[in-house]
C-alpha cells in the first residue's frame, strides 16, 4: 500500500507537464546519492521519475541498475551502463554515446537488494510493453495481472494501439478493462469496463471485480456517510459483542471490562476478606462481582467501566452498516450487477462440474461393487472378504510396479495379473470354505469375515503399514479442462472409462455367451440345471472367481488414484454392499443404478457442507437406511420366481 | 447372589427318581435352567477366588490391572449375552451391538469427564482468590475438555452431564431409543437376514463417522479419556476403585443372565426360536413377529449399553473406533465360537478369545522361529483368529459349548433326514433334551 501511495504521489508531482521532462541522464545526475546507497523506502520517486521521463535511454539505465551493470568508473567517477564484452567491459554514457571498454577491476557495480530491484522491474513495465520481443510482453503482462498498480494504466493503454501481435493484443485489452474498472478516475469509464465485461465467468475477471464490492463494518450515531451497502441488524447480521467491539474501535464507546480483568481488579482490591464491602465468600455469583465493583467505581479506587446497561444503551444509541471501501456508488451498483449474473453463470458451472464429480465417484463405486454384483447379486453369496480382494488387487500392481519400471507397461501387465491372482483366490475360497455354507448365508458372511480379518493381518504384516504408491502413467497425469470451474482428471475419466467396459463385459458375459447362461440357469434352479447337464460346482466355482478376478482390477483402478494399505478395501466394503442393496439384487443395471446415486449424493451432500467429507458419509448411509424403507428390493427389484423368498 | 430358597420342587432326572409332569411350566425356573444355577455358582466362585487375590482385599496375587481386564472381561461377556439373545436365539445377526454398547459407554463417559473437570476447574479457580463463579466454572470446564478440537463452548448434548442420575438415564435412554427407531424401519419394512446384517453395519459405520467428527460435540477421535479418575475419589487407589467396578460388572453379568435366562426359557423363548426357524409359519400362526424382534433387539441393545455403562470406566478411555464395524463383528465371533444359542457359550467363548487376545496382542509373548521367518504373536493373533473362526464355522458350528453337549451325551436330535433348521449351530439344549 505504502509503495503505491509512493508511486501515486511520485506521478501526481511529475505526470502534469510532461514538456518539463527531463533527460534520464540529468535526473540520474540529479539524484546521484540515491541511485548509488538506493533504499527501497525512498528511492521510489526517483524511479518514477526516470520512467515518467519519456526518454528513450530511461529503459536502458533502469535495466542495467536492475542486472547490476549500472558502473562506476573508478578512474572519473563517472555513472555509465556496462555490457559484458569478452573478459572486459563496453561503456556507454548515460545519454547512450560510447564511452569506451574498460576491465572488471576498473569498475565499481552499483548492487540494489532485491527489493530496489522489484520498483524497478514494476517500473520497467511499460517500457517492456512495447518491447520488440512478444514473449517479453507477454511476460510484462502476466506481471502487471498479478499485481496491478493505477501507474500502469497509462503505459498499457498506450501501448495497445501499437499492438501488432493479435492474442497479445486481445489480452492487453482485457487487462486494459481491469485496470480501468479499478484505477480509472472517471466512473463513467469504469462502469463502461465494467459493463463490457458481460458475464465472463474466468477467475480474474472475478478476482478484478471482487474488491470493488469489498464492504467493512461501520457504526454511527447519526446518518452514514459513504457508500452504503446495507443496514445491518443487531442480533441477526452481527452479535451484540461484534457491535460493541465496532463502537470501542471507532472510539464511541468505552472498552468493557472482560470477566478476567474484573476478577484480577477485585482480587487486588482485597480489604479485610471483602470488596467494596462485599464479602469474598458471597462474590460467587456475576451479579455480586457486578455489585462489588460498582461500589469499588463509586469510591473512586478503580477506573470506571462499561455496564451492562450502559453498553446497551450505546448498542442502542448507535446505527451500524456495511459499507462498500469502494465511494463511487454508481460503479459499486454496475460490479454487483456483473457478479450477480457471473455468479449465476459460475453456479450452473459448478453444477456440471459436480456432476463430472458425481460420475466418477459413481464410476469407482461401481468398480468396487460390480465383483459383488456377480458374488452377491447373482450367487447370493455374501463376501466379506471382496474389499480384500480389491486391496490384493491393488498390492499386486504395486508388486509389478517395483519389478517393472515402465508404468505403462506395469500398468498393462498389473490389470491381467491382479485378475489371475484374485481369480485363484477367489476359487481357492469358494472351494475350500463357502460350497460347505450354500444353504447358510449368515455363517458365509461370517466365515468371510474370518477370512477377511485374516487377509487383511497377512497383507498388513507383509507389506507393512504405511501406504504404497502406486502411480500411474504420465499420459494419465494432469487434467481435461473445460474452463476455470469445470475439469476432470484424466485418471478419474480413465476409471470410468473401465467401469464403461466392465459393465459392457458384465452385460454380454450374462447375455451372450455359455457361461452366463449357465450361471443363470445354476442361479435360478440348481438340480434342474444339473440334471440338463451342467455342473453347478464348477459353474459356482467359475463365477464366484470371476466376481474375485474383477475385484482385483478394480484394486489397481483404485489404487492408482487412492494410496495402497491394507485397509483401502474395506473403506470399500460397506458402500460396496450398500451399492448393491440399493440398486437391487440380481441387476447390473441396479448395480449401475445404485452406483450413481450414492455417488452423485455423497458429491451433493458434500457440495453443501464441504469442510466435512466424514459428515457426508454419515448422512448419506442414514439416507440409503430410509431409503431402503420406501424400496427394501432397491431401486431396480426383481419380480416374479427370480425374485427368490 | 445365588438364592438358595429356590430349590428345585421336583428331582429332575435321576435313576427312579420321580418323573416331572407332562406340563414343565410347573417346575421352578431353576429347575428348568440347571445350567442358569450352575452358572451363577461359578460366578459367584469366581469372584471370591478374584477378592481374595486382589490387592485391595486379598492376597495381592492378582495386579490391578489384570483385575481390570477382568472386570472388562466380565462387560464383554455381558454383551455377548446380549448378542447370543438377538442372534442365536432370534437369529437376528445384528452387527451394531458394540455401537449400542460404546454409547452406553460415551454417556457415562460424559458424565464421569465432566464431574472430573469440575473438580479440578473449581480448585483451580478457587485459588485464584475469589470463589468461583458458575459461569467460570461452565466456561472453564468447557476449554478444559474442547480445547483439543479448538472449541470453548459446551455443546447442547452436554447439557445433562452434569448430573450423574440424568445421565445415567441417558445412557440407556439414547442406545435404546436409537435401536427402537432403528429396529422399527429396519423390520417393519422385512429386512431380515444378510441385508439385516448389512444395515446394522451401516448404522455402525454412519455412527462411527459421525463420531470422528471434531464438531460432533464428542471431542472427535479424541474420545473421552481419564475416565477411571472417579469424581469424589480422588484419594481412593485404584486398587479399591477396579475390585468395587469387578464386583459390580460381576453382578450385573449375574443379573443379566438370570434375566435372559428367565426370558428364553419361557413362552416368550419358544415364540423368538421359532421365529429364527421358519420367520414365516410364525407370523402366520397369528404372531405379531415384527414387535417380538423389536422387543428382543431393543432389549439386547438396553443390556449392551448397561454392559458400557460398566466397561468403560475401567477402560479409562474412549474414541469412535471403539464403535468401528470390526468391533461389532468381533463380538459375532466370540459368541460363534463359545457356542450360540446357549448363554454360558456366549460368556465362555467372550471371555476366553477376548482375554486370549489381550495375551496375545500384550506382546509379552516371546516370538516363535519358524525357520528363518520369526512368528510375531502380535502381529499374527488376528491371521490365527480369523482362520480359526473360519474352522469353527465350517466344522464345529456348536463351538465350545459344542464339547458339553458331547460330555453331557446329549444327542443332535435325530429328525430323520430333514434339516435341523437354517441354523444348525444353534441348537438348543433343551430341544435336544426331549
Amino acid at each position: 500500500m505504502r509503495l503505491t501511495a509512493l508511486f501515486v504521489a511520485a506521478l501526481f508531482w511529475l505526470a502534469p507537464s510532461p514538456s518539463l521532462a527531463q533527460e534520464a541522464a540529468a535526473i540520474v545526475a540529479e539524484n546521484r546519492d540515491q541511485i548509488e546507497k538506493p533504499s527501497r523506502q525512498t528511492i521510489g520517486p526517483v524511479i518514477a521519475a526516470l520512467a515518467a521521463s519519456g526518454d528513450t535511454m530511461a529503459d536502458d539505465i533502469l535495466s542495467a541498475w536492475a542486472d547490476k551493470r549500472l558502473v562506476i568508473r573508478k578512474a572519473d567517477d563517472a555513472l555509465l551502463i556496462a555490457g559484458p564484452d569478452g573478459d572486459g567491459f563496453i561503456l556507454r554514457n548515460l545519454d547512450g554515446s560510447e564511452a569506451g571498454a574498460a576491465e572488471k577491476a576498473d569498475l565499481t557495480e552499483l548492487k540494489p537488494n532485491a527489493g530496489v530491484r522489484g520498483l524497478i522491474a514494476a517500473a520497467l513495465v511499460q517500457f517492456t510493453l512495447s518491447d520488440p520481443d512478444p514473449m517479453r510482453r507477454g511476460a510484462a503482462l502476466t506481471s502487471i495481472a498479478r499485481d496491478p498498480q493505477p501507474e500502469t494504466l497509462d503505459a498499457l493503454r498506450a501501448s495497445i494501439p501499437s499492438e501488432t501481435d493479435p492474442a497479445l493484443k486481445t489480452q492487453k485489452e482485457r487487462l486494459g478493462r481491469f485496470l480501468t474498472l479499478r484505477f480509472d478516475p472517471d466512473p463513467s469509464a469504469r462502469v463502461a469496463a465494467i459493463e463490457s465485461l458481460g458475464a465472463d465467468t474466468s477467475l480474474d475477471t472475478r478476482a478484478a471485480l471482487n474488491p470493488l464490492v469489498a464492504t467493512t463494518r461501520i457504526a454511527t450515531a447519526g446518518e452514514p456517510a459513504g457508500n452504503i451497502a446495507r443496514p445491518l441488524s443487531l442480533g441477526r447480521d452481527l452479535t451484540q459483542a461484534e457491535a460493541y467491539a465496532l463502537l470501542v474501535a471507532a472510539d464511541l464507546a468505552p472498552a468493557r471490562l472482560t470477566l478476567e480483568e474484573q476478577r484480577a481488579v477485585l482480587v487486588a482490591n482485597i480489604v479485610n476478606g471483602a470488596v467494596g464491602g462485599i464479602p469474598v465468600d458471597e462474590l460467587n455469583t456475576q451479579a455480586a462481582r457486578d455489585r462489588a465493583y460498582t461500589a469499588l467505581e463509586a469510591a473512586g479506587t478503580v477506573p470506571t467501566a462499561a455496564t451492562d446497561d450502559e453498553a446497551k444503551a450505546a448498542l442502542a444509541a448507535h446505527r451500524f452498516f456495511d459499507a462498500y471501501v469502494e465511494t463511487d456508488p454508481s460503479v459499486t451498483a454496475a460490479a454487483l450487477a456483473a457478479l450477480t449474473s457471473i455468479d449465476r453463470k459460475v453456479g450452473l458451472m459448478q453444477a456440471a462440474d459436480l456432476g463430472l464429480d458425481a460420475l466418477s465417484l459413481a464410476a469407482i463405486y461401481f468398480l468396487a461393487a460390480i465383483g459383488l454384483a456377480i458374488t452377491f447379486g447373482v450367487m447370493g453369496v455374501i463376501n466379506m472378504a471382496h474389499g480384500e480382494f480389491i486391496t490384493i488387487g491393488a498390492y499386486t500392481g504395486f508388486v509389478v510396479q517395483q519389478l517393472v519400471p515402465d508404468y505403462t507397461l506395469s500398468i498393462l501387465i498389473a490389470l491381467p495379473l491382479a485378475f489371475a491372482v484374485t481369480f485363484a483366490a477367489g476359487v481357492a475360497m469358494e472351494r475350500l470354505v463357502i460350497r460347505h455354507l450354500y444353504k447358510r448365508p449368515l455363517e458365509t458372511l461370517l466365515a468371510t469375515f474370518g477370512i477377511s480379518i485374516a487377509l487383511q493381518q497377512i497383507l498388513k504384516n507383509v507389506f507393512g503399514t504405511q501406504a504404497r504408491p502406486l502411480t500411474a502413467p504420465g499420459w494419465l497425469d494432469g487434467a481435461l479442462e473445460f474452463n476455470d470451474v469445470v475439469s476432470i482428471s484424466y485418471i478419474r475419466i480413465a476409471i470410468f472409462v473401465l467401469a464403461l467396459l466392465f459393465l459392457c463385459f458384465f452385460l454380454y458375459l450374462m447375455k451372450r455367451t455359455r457361461l452366463g447362461l449357465e450361471v443363470r440357469a445354476v442361479t435360478q434352479n440348481p438340480a434342474m440345471a444339473a440334471s440338463m447337464g451342467i455342473n453347478p460346482d464348477r459353474i459356482n466355482m467359475l463365477t464366484f472367481g470371476l466376481g474375485s478376478g474383477i475385484a482385483g482390477i478394480a484394486g489397481v483402478a483404485i489404487g492408482l488414484y487412492a494410496k495402497v494399505t491394507s485397509e483401502m478395501g474395506a473403506d470399500y466394503i460397506v458402500q460396496s454392499f450398500m451399492t448393491v442393496v440399493v440398486g437391487g439384487v440380481g441387476n447390473v443395471w441396479g448395480t449401475l443404478a445404485g452406483a450413481t446415486m450414492i455417488g452423485s449424493l455423497q458429491k451433493v451432500i458434500e457440495f453443501l457442507n464441504p469442510s466435512n467429507t466424514l459428515a457426508a458419509q454419515t448422512y448419506m448411509i442414514l439416507f440409503i437406511i430410509l431409503f431402503i424403507q420406501f424400496r427394501p428390493r432397491g431401486i431396480i427389484a426383481l419380480r416374479g420366481r427370480a425374485a427368490g423368498d | 447372589m445365588a438364592t438358595t430358597s429356590s430349590v428345585p420342587k421336583y428331582p429332575t432326572g435321576g435313576a427312579g427318581g420321580v418323573k416331572p409332569p407332562a406340563s414343565y411350566g410347573n417346575r421352578s425356573f431353576f429347575a428348568r435352567n440347571p445350567s442358569a444355577l450352575i452358572f451363577i455358582a461359578c460366578l459367584a466362585v469366581f469372584t471370591l477366588v478374584v477378592t481374595l487375590a486382589s490387592e485391595a482385599y486379598g492376597g495381592g496375587f492378582l495386579s490391578t490391572s489384570f483385575v481390570k481386564t477382568l472386570g472388562k472381561t466380565l462387560c464383554l461377556s455381558l454383551v455377548a449375552l446380549a448378542m447370543d439373545l438377538i442372534w442365536g436365539y432370534a437369529g437376528i445377526l445384528s452387527l451394531g451391538h458394540m455401537a449400542f454398547f460404546a454409547l452406553g459407554g460415551y454417556m457415562i463417559g460424559m458424565w464421569l469427564m465432566y464431574a472430573r473437570t469440575e473438580e479440578i476447574v473449581v480448585t483451580a479457580l478457587s485459588q485464584g482468590g475469589l470463589p468461583a463463579t458458575p459461569e467460570e466454572v461452565t466456561q472453564g470446564i468447557a476449554n478444559q475438555i474442547f480445547g483439543v478440537v479448538g472449541s470453548s463452548d459446551l455443546p447442547a448434548i452436554w447439557s445433562f452431564a452434569y448430573s450423574l442420575p440424568l445421565q445415567l438415564s441417558l445412557a440407556l435412554a439414547v442406545p435404546g431409543l436409537l435401536a427402537l427407531v432403528f429396529g422399527w424401519l429396519a423390520f417393519r419394512s422385512r429386512v431380515t437376514g444378510v441385508y439385516l446384517s448389512i444395515l446394522t453395519q451401516a448404522m455402525t459405520l454412519a455412527l462411527a463417522l459421525y463420531l470422528f467428527q471434531n464438531d460432533s460435540g464428542l471431542r472427535g477421535n479424541n474420545g473421552l479419556s481419564g475416565l477411571q479418575n472417579l469424581p469424589g475419589l480422588g484419594q481412593t487407589s485404584q486398587d479399591l476403585v477396579s475390585i468395587w467396578f469387578f464386583w459390580a460388572s460381576a453382578l450385573a453379568l449375574g443379573l443379566g443372565y438370570l434375566t435372559l435366562a428367565w426370558v428364553v426359557s419361557g413362552k416368550f423363548g419358544s415364540v423368538i426360536r421359532a421365529i429364527r426357524d421358519d420367520e414365516a409359519r410364525v407370523r402366520f400362526l397369528g404372531y405379531p413377529v415384527e414387535v417380538y424382534k423389536l422387543f428382543l433387539f431393543t432389549l439386547t441393545a438396553l443390556i449392551a449399553a448397561l454392559a458400557g455403562v460398566l466397561y468403560y470406566p475401567q477402560a479409562g478411555i474412549i474414541n469412535p473406533a471403539e464403535l468401528a464395524p470390526i468391533a461389532s463383528i468381533y463380538l459375532a465371533v466370540w459368541v460363534a465360537i463359545g457356542g450360540r444359542g446357549r448363554l454360558y457359550g456366549a460368556v465362555i467363548g467372550a471371555a476366553f478369545v477376548s482375554l486370549l487376545s489381550s495375551l496375545f496382542t500384550s506382546g509379552r509373548l516371546p516370538d516363535i522361529r519358524l525357520g528363518p521367518l520369526p512368528l510375531n504373536w502380535v502381529d499374527w493373533w488376528l491371521v490365527i483368529l480369523g482362520l480359526a473362526f473360519v474352522a469353527v464355522t465350517l466344522f464345529a458350528p456348536k463351538g465350545i459349548g459344542g464339547l458339553f453337549d458331547r460330555f453331557l451325551r446329549i444327542a443332535t436330535p435325530d429328525r430323520k433326514g430333514a434339516p435341523l433348521g437354517p441354523d444348525d449351530g444353534s441348537l438348543q439344549e433343551q430341544e435336544a433334551q426331549q
